[in-house]
């Protein structure tokens, strides 16, 4: 379908269940001659979770940089619930994204702030609805289901980069998304660490049934969270489907991806 | 034996002076732009202005009072020798109170905020974008430009005014203790005698015209700061761009506003 017509059909309204939360539609994104994304298609439905795979400098992050409306495509688009984020206006832009969670590479807390404050930072700028005592039970509740009770008043330099991912996965749960962004979770952590990360993350998706992507280079991890694999490579998905898909394949870079077979 | 033609490395351009100028200057309009309507529509981070206030204000408002008392000072030693070598010693308290308020007070704060606040916007800013903070920022349907920018830029304008009267005060106040040392004369008598025939308008529109000092230093330093790339170094650098064109930026707008002061209050 063009470009244009999931857009009409997208934007009549506010995605239903059925249709995918993300819809990556021939993207391309070059910065100068070097083209990292090159006609990338894929989309990811509620209580999905999608691995990208690729090596580094394949685009991966940008990938979900775009989706989150920090950058824009060269030509594609990308649609999260119905919103093309190159096109939207601010107000659509904000509204899209409050239905967002973003865990960054390095969690990319504030380090102005503490703990407590960081995981509040969404619900103080989008919830005044809430009292302060309820944001207070919120934060101690999503702080508690990734696994940091009594780590409330520390500050982001004060704690390790695992729990760093933590308090940041716990800041994007902050207003119960419908989409997981997650970039390299994993990444620079120890095994024992991964795991944990990994196991929350599984249980986040049980519980919150979002649709999910995660950027990494685990391929342990890959394998342990992901419902459907992407592998890029120069910028296109050469390969997508489920981990058993994968092995099956006799394309030479999956089965170098995989197995480190050169 | 071939021999293989040797292929000299093709050098990057280098860009043209000018339009890196321009560039600048467009992408620093571009920024004000979206400073200011981001600055405009609600909600408004009252809670982050004030607290900016704070940092901005009060926390420099120690160093500000300092140099501005030893400005004082200096000019009353300095001026006091040439004054009485002239016979028009009576002239003293006069001329350091119109030169402390009308130009010292407000050029020294100004350079005293640029050095400190910029240094700090700038580095600050800069560090919360090489580590995505700000992008964090954004990805939470957060703007930054108002978050940041705006609040701080606004701080910087609110504070500058309070902090030169503050030096102002304290320049007066030093150069008369540096003035009665030598020969006494009451603060009263002083007080009087520098302000004799003196209006509202020779020293108001010199102390409130750092509110624009206060909004080239918050917007060199923010505009710096967001845009910064790569690591320490581009921390480091942000810093000094900062502090070195929100300083020549605060001189080129003291010629020209003593000038337009000169000419709205002849």
């Amino acid at each position: 379908m063009p470009v244009s017509e999931i857009s009409k059909t997208a934007n009549s309204g506010v995605a239903e269940d059925t249709q995918p939360a993300i819809v990556i539609q021939e993207v391309t994104k070059s910065f100068g001659p070097q083209r990292v994304l090159d006609g990338v298609t894929f989309h990811v439905r509620r209580g999905e979770t999608l691995a990208v795979l690729g090596r580094s400098g394949t685009g991966k992050s940008v990938l979900l940089r775009i989706i989150v409306g920090l950058q824009t495509p060269d030509s594609g688009a990308a649609l999260i619930l119905g919103t093309n984020m190159a096109e939207a206006d601010e107000k659509a832009l904000a509204a899209a994204r409050t239905q967002m969670g973003f865990l960054f590479q390095h969690a990319a807390l504030y380090d102005s702030l503490t703990v407590e404050d960081n995981v509040a930072f969404p619900l103080a700028h989008h919830r005044p609805d809430m009292s302060v005592s309820e944001k207070k039970d919120r934060v101690r509740d999503l702080l508690h289901e990734v696994g940091l009770d009594g780590h409330l008043k520390k500050m982001p330099s004060n704690i390790s980069g695992g729990m760093q991912k933590r308090v940041g996965l716990a800041r994007a749960l902050a207003l119960d998304p419908v989409i997981l962004l997650l970039d390299e979770p994993t990444a620079g952590l120890d095994p024992i660490s991964s795991g944990e990360i990994d196991e929350l993350i599984l249980k986040l998706q049980d519980q919150h049934q979002m649709a999910s992507i995660v950027v990494t280079h685990d391929m342990v991890s890959a394998k342990t969270i992901a419902t459907r694999i992407a592998l890029m490579d120069k910028g296109k998905v050469v390969i997508e489907g489920s981990f058993d898909d994968l092995q099956r394949s006799d394309e030479k870079f999956v089965s170098q991806f995989l197995h480190r077979d050169f | 034996m071939s021999s293989t033609p040797q292929v000299a490395p093709s050098q990057p351009a280098t860009p043209n002076p000018i339009a890196v100028f321009l560039s600048w200057f467009g992408e620093f309009g571009i920024f004000l732009w979206r400073v200011l309507t981001s600055a405009i529509t609600p909600p408004y981070e009252f809670g982050e202005f004030f607290r900016q206030l704070d940092e901005i204000g009060s926390k420099s408002l120690p160093l500000v009072a300092a140099a501005g008392g030893a400005i004082g000072v200096v000019l009353a030693l300095e001026t006091r020798n040439s004054l009485v070598r002239f016979g028009a010693k009576a002239l003293l308290p006069t001329t350091i109170i119109y030169a402390v308020i009308t130009e010292m007070g407000p050029i020294i704060t100004g350079l005293i905020v640029s050095g400190r606040v910029g240094a700090g916007i700038g580095a600050e800013l800069a560090a919360m974008s090489v580590t995505e903070q700000i992008d964090a920022i954004e990805a939470s349907a957060v703007n930054p430009y108002k978050l940041l920018a705006a609040t701080r830029i606004l701080a910087c304008t609110v504070a500058m005014p309070l902090l030169t009267l503050a030096a102002s005060a304290c320049g007066v106040l030093m150069g008369w203790l540096a003035d009665t040392l030598i020969e006494p004369i009451s603060l009263t008598h002083f007080i009087d005698a520098g302000f004799k025939g003196s209006h509202f308008k020779d020293f108001l529109p010199p102390t409130f015209k750092t509110a624009v000092y206060g909004l080239i230093i918050g917007s060199i330093a923010c505009f710096t700061g967001m845009r910064t790339k790569g690591g320490a170094a581009g921390v480091g650098n942000a810093a000094t761009t900062s502090v070195v064109l929100s300083s020549l930026f605060v001189i080129l707008a003291d010629v020209i506003l003593v000038k337009l002061i000169l000419l709205i209050f002849p």
